[in-house]
C-alpha cells in the first residue's frame, strides 16, 4: 500500500469504530427522544469518511456534471439523514470509500504483477567506448555501439556477439527454462538475463527499436485496443446512470404528489429513491473489462505468448480454426538431403548428381537450394553456370558447361518434355535433367518440431474444431506430415499468392462468430497473418514483418502455447461475460426490489460495494499461476 | 503526431471512461485513449493543433479529475 492508501484506510477505520459505536448507541435507545444528538454523532464519522467524495460533488455540480458518481452517492447519503436512517447514511459512504480503495489497491496490484512479469526493461548500459566503460542509459547507445554485459546483467539492446560466451535466460521474454548458449557472431536479443560469461556486444538496434522495447510497448498498449465487449459496455455506462437517476427522481417525487399521504409516504419513496442512486453506479461493470484482459494479457505474457490487442484475445477465445503454414511453423524449416537417386545408381553417379544439382542451384535463395549447397560442401566453379532463371512455383532453368540444365518438380520436367520417373518419397523432391535427358532426383525433407504433435492434440482438447495445413510442397510430403501429427485439412502445391486465396476460401467458410487463426513465420506470411481473424507468428525465429503482422506472438516458436493461449482467452471472456451478467443481474433485481419497497439500505450498499468487490476478486483469479495450464 | 500523458491517481474505470469521451469531444483531438491500467493518457492531433489540443485536454483533466496529476510524456 502506498502513503495515499494508507491515509485513506486509516479514514476508513476511524469512520468504521465511530460507526459500531454509533450502533450500539441506536440500539440501547441511548438517543431516544433526542434524535438530533443521534444525527451529530452519525455525522462525525460520515465527514471524516466521506469529505473528499463530497468535495468532489460540489466541485463537479459547478462544472455541470450531474450524473457525477460523487454527487449521486452525497445526494443518496443526504437522502438518508434526511428520512432519519442515520447509521445507513454512514454505512453507505463508509463501504462505498471501502470499494473505492479496494479498487484503487486491486489495480495497483495488478499493474505491478505485469511489471514484475515484465522486469525485462534494463535501467542501463555499459557503453564501452574508447577503451573505457561507462554506464549509460540505454537510450544512448547507438546502433553500431560496443557494450559489454556482465554476469547477471539485462541484455541491454539488440546486438550481435564480438567476444566472450555465455549462457542467456530467456525465461521472461519466452518462459522457457532452459538457458540458450550464446557464441561470438550471435545474436542477442534484448530482455534476456546474462549467465556466468561476460559478453561484448555491438547494437544492432536502437533502444526504442530493440525488443525489450517494443514488447513492453505492445503489453502496455494492449489493453486500449477496443473489445466488443468493452464497446457494450461503454454504450451501456453512458445511459445506465442518467436512467437509473432519472428513475429515482421520479420515485421519490411522483407516488407521493399522485398518491398523496403524509411524511410516512414520502419518507418510503424517498427511502426508495435512496436506493436507486446508491446502485447507480456502473463501476464493477466498467472495471471488469480493463482488469479482465490485463490479467488474461498478464497470464500468456507469463507463458511466453505476446498479445498485441484485448481484442485479439477477445477474437482468440472464438477461434474454431487454425490453419498453419508448414515450414517453420510445424516443421522445423531445416533441410536436408537424405536421398540421392541417380538414374544409374552407384556412389560416383551419386556424387556427380549431387555436384549437378548444387550448380543448378547456385544462385537460387530458396531453403532448397541451401541445404543442397551445403550437402555438396565445395567451393562452385560459378564460371561453369552461364545463365540461371528461376521460374516461381517450378524451380530452375540454366546452363552448365555448356548444357541445357532443368532442376525443380514434375510440373517442370512434364512441361519441357522429360521422361522422367516420379518420385514415391514423401520429402521435397527435386528432379535433375541434363541436355533433355532425366539425370536423377534429389530427395530433400524437412524434420517435424518437437512436440507438435502433442500439440495439435491439445489444440482438439482445448475446443478447436479444424485444423488446416496450408503448404508450398508437393501433395505427397505434406499428406505426410500432415498424417503424422494429425492435422485435419491440407492444401498443398501452393505458390506464395495462392496461400493467401486459400485462407480467403477457409475463411468464407466460418460461420456465425466462429473466427479462423493464422499461424506462420515467413516473410510471405505477413499477407496471411493480416488476412485472418488473428494472425500468431513465431517470435524468435519469425521474420520482423511476420511479428509486425501479427496480432499474437510466440516468443519461443513453441506451437504447443497455442492451446494454452485459447485456454486463457476463453477463460479471460468468461470470467469477463460472468463479471457482467453478475452485476446487472444483482442491479436489476436491487432496483426492482427497491422500487417495490422490498430492499433497505443494506441490499443496496451490497447491490454497489459487494458487486464491485467481488468483480475485481473474479477478474484478478486470471492473475495466477495456474490459468493457462 | 500522438502526444502521451502519465495520469496519476485517476479515481476509477468509470472515470477514465468519462475522460476519455470528453477529450474525444474536443475540436482538434482526432483520437484519444485513456487506458485506465496503466494510468495513461494518448491524445492524437495534428501537430499545427497540438499546442491548443493540449491545453484543453489539461483543463478537461482538471475539470473531471482535479485530484489527478498530469504529467506528459
Amino acid at each position: 500500500m502506498n502513503k495515499k492508501q494508507k491515509k485513506w484506510l486509516a479514514r476508513i477505520l476511524a469512520a468504521a469504530v465511530l460507526f459500531v459505536i454509533l450502533e450500539i448507541c441506536m440500539h440501547a435507545g441511548v438517543f431516544e427522544g433526542r434524535g438530533w444528538l443521534g444525527f451529530l454523532f452519525a455525522l462525525v464519522p460520515y465527514l471524516i469518511v466521506g469529505y473528499d467524495v463530497l468535495l468532489k460533488a460540489v466541485r463537479n455540480i459547478s462544472h455541470g456534471e450531474l450524473f457525477d458518481e460523487s454527487f449521486l452517492m452525497m445526494v443518496a447519503t443526504i437522502g438518508a439523514f434526511g428520512i432519519g436512517e442515520y447509521p445507513e447514511a454512514v454505512a453507505v459512504m463508509l463501504l462505498y470509500q471501502i470499494g473505492e480503495l479496494f479498487q484503487n489497491y486491486a489495480t495497483g496490484k495488478s499493474r505491478n504483477s505485469i511489471s514484475e512479469l515484465m522486469s525485462i526493461a534494463p535501467e542501463y548500459a555499459n557503453l564501452f567506448r574508447d577503451g573505457e566503460v561507462e554506464e549509460v542509459d540505454p537510450d544512448e547507445v547507438e546502433i553500431g555501439d560496443t557494450i559489454i554485459i556482465k554476469p547477471g546483467e539485462k541484455v541491454p539492446l539488440d546486438g550481435v556477439v564480438l567476444e566472450g560466451e555465455s549462457m542467456l535466460d530467456t525465461a521472461a521474454l519466452t518462459g522457457e527454462p532452459v538457458p540458450r548458449a550464446v557464441r561470438p557472431g550471435e545474436a542477442v536479443i534484448s530482455g534476456c538475463v546474462n549467465g556466468q560469461g561476460t559478453l561484448k556486444v555491438q547494437t544492432t538496434k536502437a533502444y526504442e527499436d530493440s525488443t525489450v522495447s517494443r514488447i513492453l510497448e505492445m503489453v502496455e498498449t494492449a489493453t486500449e485496443k477496443k473489445t466488443h465487449v468493452e464497446n457494450f459496455v461503454t454504450r451501456f455506462a453512458k445511459v445506465y446512470t442518467p436512467f437509473v437517476t432519472i428513475c429515482a427522481v421520479a420515485l421519490a417525487l411522483l407516488p407521493p404528489l399522485f398518491l398523496g399521504g403524509g411524511s410516512e409516504v414520502w419518507i418510503s419513496w424517498v427511502r426508495r429513491a435512496c436506493i436507486f442512486l446508491v446502485v447507480s453506479c456502473p463501476c464493477a461493470l466498467v472495471i471488469s473489462v480493463p482488469l479482465g484482459f490485463f490479467g488474461g494479457i498478464g497470464a500468456a505474457s507469463r507463458i511466453g505468448v505476446l498479445v498485441k490487442g484485448s481484442n485479439y484475445l477477445e477474437a482468440m477465445s472464438q477461434v474454431t480454426t487454425i490453419v498453419f503454414d508448414k515450414t517453420g511453423t510445424l516443421t522445423k524449416g531445416e533441410f536436408r538431403v537424405t536421398e540421392l537417386l541417380p538414374v544409374q545408381a552407384g556412389e560416383k553417379a551419386e556424387e556427380e548428381l549431387l555436384e549437378l544439382a548444387a550448380y543448378a542451384e547456385y544462385y537460387s535463395n530458396h531453403p532448397i537450394a541451401q541445404s543442397i549447397l551445403e550437402a555438396y560442401g565445395r567451393s562452385i566453379d560459378s564460371g561453369r553456370i552461364a545463365h540461371a532463371e528461376e521460374i516461381t512455383g517450378s524451380g530452375i532453368h540454366t546452363c552448365i558447361d555448356g548444357e541445357e540444365v532443368l532442376a525443380g518438380n514434375a510440373k517442370l520436367m512434364r512441361e519441357n518434355g522429360i521422361d522422367f520417373t516420379m518420385s514415391g518419397s514423401a520429402g521435397t523432391v527435386v528432379y535433375l535433367a541434363r541436355g533433355g535427358r532425366f539425370a536423377g532426383t534429389v530427395v530433400i525433407s524437412d524434420s517435424i518440431k518437437d512436440g507438435v504433435k502433442e500439440a495439435v492434440c491439445d489444440m482438439k482438447a482445448a475446443g478447436i474444431r479444424k485444423t488446416v495445413m496450408l503448404s508450398g510442397d508437393r501433395e505427397k510430403a505434406a499428406q505426410a506430415v500432415a498424417r503424422e501429427i494429425g492435422i485435419d485439412e491440407v492444401r498443398a502445391e501452393l505458390l506464395p499468392g495462392e496461400k493467401v486465396e486459400e485462407l480467403e476460401k477457409l475463411l468464407a467458410e466460418q460461420t456465425g462468430k466462429n473466427k479462423l487463426a493464422f499461424a506462420g513465420d515467413g516473410i510471405n506470411d505477413a499477407p496471411a497473418l493480416m488476412r485472418s481473424d488473428v494472425g500468431i507468428a513465431m517470435g524468435s525465429m519469425g521474420s520482423d514483418a511476420a511479428i509486425e503482422a501479427a496480432d499474437i506472438v510466440l516468443m519461443d516458436d513453441d506451437v504447443g502455447k497455442i492451446a494454452s493461449t485459447v485456454r486463457i482467452s476463453r477463460k479471460t471472456m468468461g470470467i469477463i461475460r460472468g463479471n457482467i451478467i453478475f452485476a446487472l443481474a444483482v442491479k436489476a433485481v436491487i432496483l426492482l426490489l427497491g422500487a417495490l419497497g422490498y430492499a433497505n439500505m443494506w441490499v443496496a450498499i451490497f447491490g454497489d460495494v459487494g458487486v464491485l468487490i467481488i468483480c475485481i476478486l473474479n477478474a484478478m483469479r486470471l492473475l495466477s499461476r495456474k490459468t493457462g495450464q | 503526431m500522438k502526444k502521451k500523458f502519465k495520469l496519476n491517481e485517476i479515481d476509477c474505470a468509470n472515470c477514465a471512461l468519462k475522460l476519455e469521451e470528453s477529450i474525444k469531444e474536443i475540436s482538434g483531438v482526432k483520437d484519444a485513449k485513456v487506458n485506465y491500467m496503466m494510468q495513461k493518457l494518448t491524445v492524437e492531433a495534428d501537430e499545427a493543433d497540438m499546442d491548443g489540443v493540449v491545453e484543453k485536454v489539461l483543463a478537461a483533466c482538471r475539470r473531471l479529475e482535479p485530484d489527478m496529476e498530469v504529467t506528459a510524456i
